[in-house]
């Protein structure tokens, strides 16, 4: 129990820890791609050291709510993070949360966000608040359906058990489980705010959504923003490697094998990165209307995928 | 223990009965005390008091055996039967303590009106308390229906308590009217039930044999008489009208509880007094649940009124049970005993939860209209600054209803997710197919409903006053911050206890499935841990979840701090170099409702009024109104109308015609009747 509840603590930490290095591995494949010079791998760290250090500047009308929001949404994120196998798959904090719980979490830091983006009262607050509304509404069920599709193959909502249902069955494939890959993948890149639903470099406030949402955003509230978005990226990073390439993960109290497993998840994410990055340099952000349609099929591949599971796997 | 033995030797049954005659006294002594303020303001509190007793009631119905009483009221040889049961514990629990917050909420928002207008409120508000709590306990057709029909006519004078204003006759009338045309199939379904006894008694209904057919028949008048008063689509026009005409205290009542003595009905009908089920009654009431639920929550999303916004998101609460009954009685009639025990549990939980959240949000509103009298939300905004604490218990409500952990409506809709992701084991094939699209429909509302709390909220209470006059606006009085609190309270207790809500449900669900959860019994970690089927196969613990959630904010609050610093500047927000900007130009209700009338456009009837470009002073309006209307009820009432103009012809105001009326319909009887 104490080494389990040691394992959770250090693999959370781990995670929080190597979230910006995963977005700087991603910035940097995607400037090679487009032919510019690469930032260091480390700028996100740079980046909330500055920002930690500033004054924070908050607007005259900004409610209590405002400065409380990035302390949550952090936390939030926080909790996902250790509710996700990272490295060992068996995590004693792990049953107060199955992955309905998970897509709650999540949402539970985008309705915050979404408030405070309201709470100043600028016209781009709210039409960011709305547009991220939008993406999500879609984007939840589509990635429940996604879970959904695992849990019925593993007959449980656990993560652990879901992971580890998956990884020590014999290699076979999942009809159902490729079209929850290809769904959580496009829900992946519109909940983490990347191309062609939403561009995290843009500069320009009418087409931004994630952006426009943070834009009062300053100094330290701003770098746990910043942090809380990097350490999504890494949960649902870690969430697809642990649903759909979940081989070379720890075991409970299989010591022997986490240096091996760090190994195998740490190359599995830069392949993960660079998929993003590519994905991000070929494509282009999509009009807002269109994101529905994006979505909208992720979630028909989902159902699809539970539905092929009924025909063909029961 | 020593309590509950005394409470043994006293009838249970019989206290219920004073509770609601006492709840019937207050009304009336409202109307004999109407000389003196004084008195007549204490009867609200001692209402409210009357609804923790009658909590405490069905806590120990749960716990006691049912028991029973005749009393001497009613028609000659045909007494009013009551009965106290776990089924009718649990309601009586929801509508005492959801009831007690409310009242001591309508304490202090009806403090400021007179003697004689709060004496006659007070009359119809216990009146439909006593009325609800009767309609709990009935145990023959005959009381149900009285109750029934008390129920309804003492909240359509409530909800007409403004009739000076002409859309509330409007909105009370058309609630009159679908409240009768559901009350007579009622009286149908009872009809049916009775299997030519003649007997009205619950207890004969339960012994009566009727064929299947007949069943069906008795089940889908049942469904549509109850789905009336439910507001299950498309029976639902009257509800997005009448529940916002009432005063708050009263919307949060009708939505809260009154829509739940509807569930109740069906329950008792379904599972009690019919003696066999059939698979197709669940697959049709999942399918009506589910239409319901996206229905109403795509309106929620798009309405302009903060109450109109509330009573469609009722209606999605409402489908969403009624969608966890279809699912129940799919698994009850398929064996699978104790699933069904695990849908009853969810569907009883969502219940529960909704009484409170949504009483919260309607008195929160209350108390927004009180402050601001402005139920239009985009002449709100900005409250959270003025009115600080209904604000904040709002925003509680408002997650709770969202769905959001760890609050209590996450609680239920985990709970029916898990009963989605448990079907496999079914007999159908064809159901196994369709359940997946049936858990995405549910996912699909619950995130659409975090959608339209996150507009509720944030237009409301965020951003800056749209109007000069909201700076005036006063946080509510303690009497009403009590109310509020009490509900809070209980969204967050609700959410975070859940096991124990689940043990104290067990004996209902027990009565109406004959089964309990899989997985009841106790363990170390069973107070901590919610594991309905195993905790292999779910588990959730809310509180070991606050408690990180609350320590891992404040350990990086403080890590924060310390390591950093805490200064803060204040300055004008960015106003991207237009420096021109004011309060008119944040989202107005509309506008954050705008992307969810464009994608579901073909459901609505949308009217727009757009300005001439030439106009000086231009005016846009848009209304999304509800094509069931237009559909359904326009023709039905241009028939109601043709005919009643028809059957006008007859009177034409001469004594001669209507002599040979007479003498025609003398000749008829004479020559068709004596036979």
């Amino acid at each position: 129990m104490i080494t389990g509840i040691l394992l959770q603590t250090v693999q959370t930490l781990l995670s929080i820890l190597l979230a910006p290095l995963l977005m700087g591995w991603v910035n940097q494949c995607r400037a090679w791609l487009q032919g510019r010079s690469a930032p260091p791998i480390t700028q996100p760290y740079r980046t909330l050291r500055k920002l930690f250090n500033k004054d924070a500047v908050i607007a005259h009308s900004a409610s209590p709510l405002f400065r409380f929001a990035p302390y949550m949404i952090f936390a939030c994120m926080a909790l996902a993070a250790g509710l996700v196998p990272t490295i060992a798959n068996d995590l004693p904090f792990s049953p107060a949360a199955d992955v309905i719980a998970l897509v709650g979490i999540f949402a539970l830091a985008r309705v915050f966000l979404a408030l405070a983006a309201m709470d100043i009262g600028t016209a781009f607050g709210s039409l960011g608040a709305r547009r991220e509304m939008l993406v999500s509404f879609l984007a939840e069920p589509a990635l429940l359906m996604v879970f959904f599709t695992a849990s019925l193959i593993s007959q449980s909502t656990e993560l652990p058990i879901i992971v580890q249902t998956l990884a020590h069955k014999d290699f076979v494939i999942y009809p159902s489980m490729a079209f929850a890959a290809v769904a959580f993948w496009m829900v992946s890149t519109a909940e983490n705010a990347r191309i062609p639903v939403d561009n995290p470099t843009t500069h320009l406030e009418l087409t931004m959504i994630h952006e426009a949402m943070i834009l009062e955003y300053s100094a330290r509230h701003l770098a746990l923003i910043e942090w809380a978005v990097a350490l999504k990226l890494f949960t649902y990073s870690v969430l697809g490697i642990a649903l759909f390439v979940p081989w070379g993960i720890a075991q409970r109290g299989d010591f022997a094998a986490l240096p091996l497993a760090l190994v195998a998840m740490l190359a599995k994410l830069l392949v993960g990165g660079a998929a993003l990055s590519l994905q991000e340099a070929v494509s282009a952000k999509v009009r807002l209307f269109r994101a529905p349609e994006f979505l909208g099929t992720a979630f028909l591949l989902g159902v699809l995928g539970m539905l092929i599971h009924f025909l063909l796997e029961v | 223990m020593n309590a509950l033995s005394i409470l043994q030797s006293a009838d249970l049954a019989s206290l219920a009965w004073g509770g609601i005659l006492f709840w019937l006294g207050l009304g009336f002594a409202g109307l004999l005390l109407q000389r003196s303020r004084s008195l007549v303001g204490l009867i609200l509190p001692l209402g409210a008091l009357g609804g923790l007793f009658m909590a405490g009631m069905g806590l120990s119905a749960l716990l006691l055996p049912s028991s029973a009483i005749v009393l001497p009221i009613g028609l000659p040889d045909l007494p009013f039967h009551l009965r106290l049961d776990p089924l009718s514990g649990f309601f009586l629990i929801l509508l005492g303590s959801a009831s007690f917050g409310v009242t001591l909420y309508a304490w202090g928002y009806f403090k400021n009106l007179a003697a004689a207008p709060l004496a006659l409120l007070t009359l119809w508000y216990h009146l439909f308390l006593a009325g609800m709590a009767t309609v709990l306990l009935a145990d023959d057709a005959y009381a149900f229906m009285v109750a029934w029909e008390v129920m309804a006519l003492s909240s359509y004078f409530l909800v007409t308590t403004d009739h000076d204003i002409p859309d509330i006759r409007r909105a009370g009338f058309l609630y009159l009217l679908i409240a009768h045309v559901g009350a007579v199939s009622l009286l149908l379904c009872f009809g049916v039930l009775q299997g030519g006894h003649g007997a009205y008694t619950f207890d004969y209904m339960r012994h009566a044999e009727i064929t299947p057919y007949w069943a069906s028949v008795a089940f889908l008048l049942a469904l549509f008489g109850f789905g009336a008063k439910a507001g299950l689509v498309p029976m639902h026009v009257w509800l997005p009208e009448a529940h916002p005409a009432a005063p708050s205290p009263v919307s949060a009542l009708m939505s809260g509880v009154m829509l739940k003595t509807a569930i109740y009905g069906l329950l008792r009908v379904t599972f009690d007094l019919l003696s066999q089920q059939f698979g197709w009654w669940g697959t049709l009431t999942l399918g009506l649940g589910l239409i319901t639920a996206l229905y109403g929550v795509i309106f929620a999303a798009v309405q302009s009124d903060m109450k109109r916004l509330l009573a469609w998101s009722s209606i999605e609460n409402i489908g969403i049970i009624v969608a966890a009954f279809g699912l129940t009685l799919i698994f009850y009639t398929d064996g699978k005993g104790a699933l069904a025990a695990l849908t009853m549990t969810a569907l009883l939980y969502h219940a529960f939860n909704h009484a409170f959240f949504k009483g919260l949000l309607f008195i929160g509103t209350g108390s927004v209209l009180h402050a601001t009298g402005e139920r239009r939300m985009g002449h709100l905004g900005g409250l959270i600054r003025f009115m600080p604490w209904t604000a904040w218990l709002t925003l509680i409500g408002a997650l709770a209803i969202a769905g959001l952990p760890p609050l209590n409506g996450f609680v239920s809709e985990w709970l029916l997710l898990q009963a989605f992701l448990l079907t496999p084991g079914l007999h159908q094939p064809y159901l196994n197919m369709v359940i997946p699209v049936a858990a995405a429909s549910v996912a699909l509302a619950a995130a659409l409903a975090a959608y339209v709390m996150v507009k509720f909220f944030g237009v409301v209470f965020l951003g800056n006053p749209r109007d000069p006059s909201l700076h005036e606006a006063h946080e509510a009085g303690w009497r009403e911050r009590l109310g509020m609190l009490w509900l809070a309270a209980g969204c967050v207790l609700l959410g975070l206890f859940p096991s124990w809500v689940i043990a104290w449900l067990a004996p209902v669900v027990q009565q109406l499935t004959g089964q309990t959860l899989i997985n009841d019994a106790p363990s170390a970690t069973s107070w901590l841990m919610l594991a309905p089927v195993s905790a292999q196969r779910a588990s959730y613990a809310p509180l070991v979840f606050f408690a990180v959630v609350l320590v891992t904010l404040l350990l990086v609050f403080v890590w924060v701090r310390r390591v950093y610093h805490g200064r803060i500047r204040r300055a004008d927000p960015w106003d991207c170099g237009y420096p021109e900007q004011d309060a008119r130009m944040q989202d107005t209700a509309e506008g954050f409702g705008q992307p969810i009338r464009q994608i579901f456009e073909s459901f609505m009837r949308v009217e727009r009024e757009r300005p001439d470009p030439f106009d000086r002073n231009p005016r846009y309006t848009s209304a999304s109104l509800d094509k069931i209307w237009f559909i359904v009820y326009e023709p039905i009432a241009k028939l109601a109308g043709w005919l009643s103009n028809q059957a006008g012809r007859l009177q034409h105001g001469r004594i001669q015609w209507y002599l040979i009326y007479s003498f025609a319909t003398l000749i008829f009887l004479l020559v068709f009747v004596t036979r």
